[in-house]
């Protein structure tokens, strides 16, 4: 896990405000990347809840829904492999264990379900993460 | 996304029928909230009744709001019920255990499921 397979790598790099509006936009960058692959409907709709929930997490999370910050998106789609990083600059997680167990979410009506659903649709997630310095989600699918 | 709120006697019940279409995520569903907190407050019923045909995406956003929902009307002796839901959201309801707490139909079969 982590390498992406270096063959025909196309890379999409997105910046956007951290506002809740992006967050489709988002998700829809990254079912275009792989929209010519041969992957299901179903797929692609677990790839975009994925990344729906990585943006929002750095929007809610990461930058407390301060409009002025920026996450950056970064796609990397090869034969064999989408690699998707979500990364924000913000206040970061002091604990990532807890923060990736179902069900802890410190936002009222928020189902804490974010991590969990990345971790079932993907085929592998990683969190880098330091307090007060930002968050990087890696979210991997096979595609083959 | 679009929405339409309305009354409907049902089963001896007097439902509000929310009907929407398009993407249920954060941004959505903040708008969401803010019309089904203004029709709840209006209206004479506490119960809930969700038309999802027209929703092709849902994200844990979308489910805390339908969980906030039910919280909000249950007490009251309120029901939610969910119907139409197209495969994708009525997946991600099973996945997230939506289905032990909230009244979900079945959903219809979608032709487009297979692969492209």
């Amino acid at each position: 896990m982590g390498e992406l397979h270096n063959d025909k790598r196309n890379i999409l790099e997105l910046s956007f405000s951290a506002v809740s509006a992006n967050v489709s936009l988002a998700r829809l960058l990254a079912a275009a990347a792989v929209s010519d692959r041969d992957i299901t409907m179903a797929e692609i709709d677990e790839i975009k809840v994925a990344v729906s929930e990585a943006v929002s997490n750095a929007i809610i999370h990461g930058y407390g829904n301060d409009s002025s910050r920026t996450v950056r998106m970064r796609l990397e789609v090869s034969e064999r492999q989408l690699m998707i990083s979500v990364i924000d600059e913000g206040v970061g997680i002091a604990d990532i264990e807890q923060a990736l167990k179902p069900s802890f979410s410190s936002s009222e009506e928020r189902m804490g379900l974010g991590f969990a659903f990345m971790q079932s649709f993907m085929d592998a997630v990683e969190v880098i993460s330091q307090p007060q310095q930002g968050t990087t989600v890696r979210l991997y699918k096979n595609l083959q | 996304m679009e929405i339409d709120i309305t009354t409907k006697k049902m089963n001896g019940r007097l439902w509000l029928m929310v009907r929407i279409s398009g993407e249920l995520d954060m941004y959505t569903a903040d708008t969401l909230r803010r019309r089904l907190d203004a029709a709840l407050a209006q209206a004479a019923t506490r119960h809930i009744c969700f038309d999802f045909a027209g929703v092709n995406f849902i994200d844990s956003s979308g489910l805390g709001l339908l969980l906030g929902r039910y919280r909000q009307v249950a007490p009251a002796g309120g029901a939610l019920l969910i119907t139409n839901c197209t495969p994708p959201v009525y997946r991600l309801l099973l996945a997230s255990g939506m289905d032990k707490v909230l009244q979900i139909d079945r959903p219809r079969v979608r032709a487009d499921q297979g692969r492209q």
